[in-house]
């Protein structure tokens, strides 16, 4: 099928909020290049579980490509246009599934040396969308706040080296109390900036129920039963005489929540969802507890674009042979606290990039806590780059130093 | 409209990664008397031996800069910074326009064309691989080449499909995971489990490792190893490349093949996100590497007339390319992740040199070609006149 000849038909197995959204849209969407009508189509048919953000994001691109002329968006969308792509790729059902068009058409571009071009093409896109639909700020600057639990300790690893040229480097933090501390000031800002997938927690472990109270949480410790589930379904398929990569992928990319017999959660489906991808999509998510407090920082702030976001590491588990992970009958593995500080760390610094991503970058903070070394590193508008705090500072003080 | 960035443009990438590492090798004192290297004349004069023997050692697992040569990466890499650079000739610059995929790319350094298939298929090479040039041209026996390689997928590698060459011609390939795990029997496999660590660049393909009568023949026929002795040693390695070069040792005392392919696989851990893992895997790669030269210039079938050629089969992504998740995957495609370096010891190869032009990890089989004396006709690469 070519995007010239959608009909409202064509969407009837969509979700009633993702039907609705398209088939207002047809007319943009017949005049499309279908490369990009099944990438967008890829965004749209989540569209009923997305966050606010997401949904804001593609109502902005169909109402960009609806306010450009025909010349101006055939020439807009024209590397998407050249792209050739397979027959058997064109012919497949791209509508309904266009996640699996989109993963014949990556495996395409690679092999052919589409790639690059198709790479350019997509940022040239975005570079126009955003300029013309420019994201709002956020209500209030963001903040990030990354703890390293008091087991994660390696003897010699200089913390924070790659943070330490962003902000001040506090050598001593003088606080008993410093996560209480920390956890009533998180409640005091979402109870006043109260915003739908505003204020997210992600925990290493189990989450602190007085934070989860607040915020929207998940840890890796809570979605023990559904990793358990999921990897049961890696195992089965694995299992079988015709599995591989393909198949994999396209089985967990049709798990739901109602499949996995998992009720739903006060947080809503669309956080719900975005815990589902997290396991699905991220590689070692399912096995890592540091891996997945990093994947599921970079794609709630990606995702969701919160204003507070909280992470925090605790010891993963010990590598062990990749089957014998995915098996998940590792309960018995000791844990490893080096390397998960060395992971940690580095996830600190990655969730400082993914924040820079956003809307209000230049006023966004970010804290980092070492609970065993009651170190810490503050970067922020108001913190002057690599600079060592020359007192010791309380959670407190460091909180109104980087937020007010 | 073009999107697609100018060749100048990408060139201007690749050389900026490229300028950095010549600025850290500056930094670090290393470069002596390199400068002139541009443009230079190849040392013919140091007449090489006859009978070349090139041993190649890549990183089936991308390693970026971050890791190796920026100044914080130094640290993971003292035996190549240390040991190996003074005596080597230093390509700063080696693109790889191809698929990043491990076994793809690896196969593409091994036919110097850029191979287009399926990254996760069971599929040989579409172009001769660099072992049927050489035992084809050479008249070389089947014991005179080999690859010791991860065990996902690289059970293809040793020979292609290509008309004329195929069945018969290629290198012996040995998957040192899939030998212990035919010499183990199923129950005593947790003892192992770290030598056993399977394929990390999809995140769930890991299909239980088989071995069985042929593995354990390549044991014994092969290696003169007894079950027992193999499965003792293996018990003192910390990882599946320490067995790998284990194997690529017996092979050198039981064979000395003219021709040995080794792939080190345990930095690709990165793909579980685990940073501090995959630092760990290059540390390891940095040790052996040492190890393995340290071998060759101790066996007298080798020493004195091996060329070592160690490289990356390509980098990893940026931290800052919001496509990517930074060192975890190559999935951009941006100039850090197609751009990564060479190194190249042996007699006859300027030490301590740095070449800076940019040039393509095809170029690769051509240049051992041009070493040891057979013609790859149909690979896409050029000779390295710097490494004859």
């Amino acid at each position: 099928m070519q995007p010239a000849q959608l009909t409202p038909a064509s969407f009837a197995a969509y979700p009633p909020q993702a039907r609705a959204l398209v088939v207002g849209q047809l007319a943009v969407l017949r005049t499309l290049p279908l490369v990009f009508a099944a990438l967008l189509l890829r965004e749209s048919r989540a569209y009923d579980w997305r966050f606010p953000a997401e949904q804001q994001a593609i109502r902005d691109q169909f109402s960009f490509l609806a306010s450009l002329d025909e010349a101006a968006r055939r020439q807009l969308l024209a590397g998407f246009a050249a792209v050739k792509l397979p027959d058997s790729t064109r012919e497949s059902n791209w509508v309904d599934q266009p996640q699996q068009f989109l993963d014949a058409l990556t495996a395409s571009l690679w092999s052919t040396h589409q790639i690059d071009d198709f790479r350019q093409s997509a940022k040239s896109y975005a570079l126009a969308w955003r300029k013309a639909k420019p994201e709002q700020p956020p209500i209030l600057p963001r903040l990030t706040l990354v703890v390293f639990d008091a087991a994660l300790e390696q003897q010699g690893y200089e913390l924070f080296r790659k943070l330490r040229p962003h902000g001040v480097f506090v050598p001593q933090v003088q606080d008993a109390n410093g996560w209480a501390t920390l956890v009533a000031h998180l409640q005091r800002r979402a109870q006043l900036h109260p915003l739908p997938s505003g204020h997210i927690y992600i925990d290493g472990a189990d989450a602190d129920p007085t934070l989860a109270a607040h915020l929207d949480t998940t840890s890796y410790g809570g979605l023990q039963p559904v990793r358990e589930q999921l990897l049961q379904r890696i195992q089965q398929i694995l299992g079988s005489a015709n599995s591989g990569p393909e198949q994999l992928r396209t089985t967990l990319a049709g798990i739901t929540p109602q499949s996995l017999h998992w009720p739903a959660e006060s947080t809503g489906e669309a956080f719900q969802r975005f815990q589902l991808d997290v396991l699905t999509e991220g590689s070692g998510t399912q096995i890592f507890s540091t891996t997945f407090v990093q994947w599921a920082a970079r794609e709630a702030l990606r995702r969701a674009q919160p204003v507070t976001l909280v992470l925090r590491y605790a010891p993963r588990q010990r590598s062990l042979n990749m089957n014998e992970m995915l098996s998940g009958q590792t309960r018995n593995n000791l844990p490893d606290p080096a390397g998960s500080l060395v992971d940690a760390d580095m996830g600190a610094f990655y969730a400082w990039i993914d924040q820079q991503r956003l809307s209000g970058a230049g006023q966004s903070s970010l804290l980092a806590w070492s609970q065993a070394r009651q170190q810490a590193m503050l970067v922020g508008p108001a913190m002057p780059r690599n600079t060592v705090a020359a007192a010791p500072l309380s959670m407190a003080q460091m909180l109104a130093q980087l937020v007010g | 409209m073009s999107n697609r960035p100018s060749p100048a443009q990408f060139r201007q990438a690749s050389q900026q990664v490229a300028m950095d590492r010549r600025e850290f090798l500056r930094a670090a004192g290393l470069m002596g008397a390199a400068a002139p290297l541009l443009g230079m004349t190849p040392l013919r004069a140091a007449a090489k031996p006859r009978e070349q023997k090139v041993v190649v050692v890549t990183f089936g697992g991308g390693a970026r800069d971050e890791e190796t040569f920026a100044p914080d990466g130094q640290e993971n890499i003292p035996h190549l910074i240390g040991t190996l650079l003074p005596q080597a000739t230093f390509f700063t610059q080696v693109v790889n326009r191809g698929i990043l995929g491990h076994y793809v790319a690896t196969a593409s350094l091994a036919t110097g064309a850029y191979e287009t298939f399926n990254n996760f298929a069971d599929t040989s090479p579409a172009n001769p691989t660099v072992f049927e040039y050489y035992r084809k041209a050479l008249h070389r026996p089947p014991t005179d080449a080999w690859v010791v390689a991860p065990s996902n997928g690289f059970n293809r590698i040793g020979e292609s499909d290509a008309r004329g060459y195929g069945a018969g011609l290629g290198a012996g390939v040995i998957l040192p995971k899939h030998l212990l795990a035919a010499a183990m029997p199923q129950h005593q496999h947790g003892a192992y489990t770290h030598l056993l660590r399977d394929n990390y660049e999809d995140p769930y393909y890991t299909p239980d490792l088989q071995g069985g009568e042929f593995e354990l023949n390549q044991l014994d026929s092969m290696l003169k190893l007894s079950v027992e002795e193999f499965t003792h040693h293996a018990r003192s390695l910390s990882s599946a490349d320490e067995l790998s070069v284990y194997v690529a040792r017996q092979l050198m005392r039981q064979h000395a093949p003219s021709l040995l392919w080794i792939t080190l696989h345990d930095m690709d851990v990165a793909h579980s996100g685990a940073y501090s893992l995959y630092v760990e895997g290059i540390r390891r790669s940095d040790r052996l590497c040492a190890e393995i030269w340290q071998t060759i210039q101790s066996d007298p079938e080798y020493a004195g007339r091996t060329t070592m050629l160690v490289l990356p089969d390509f980098g990893r992504d940026s931290d800052f390319d919001s496509g990517g998740n930074g060192f975890q995957h190559h999935r951009t495609g941006d100039a850090l992740s197609r751009t990564t370096w060479m190194m190249a010891l042996g007699p006859g190869i300027r030490a301590g040199a740095v070449v800076d032009r940019p040039v393509q990890s095809t170029d690769l089989v051509p240049t051992i070609g041009a070493r040891m004396g057979f013609a790859t006709p149909r690979a896409q690469g050029r000779v390295l006149s710097e490494v004859l």
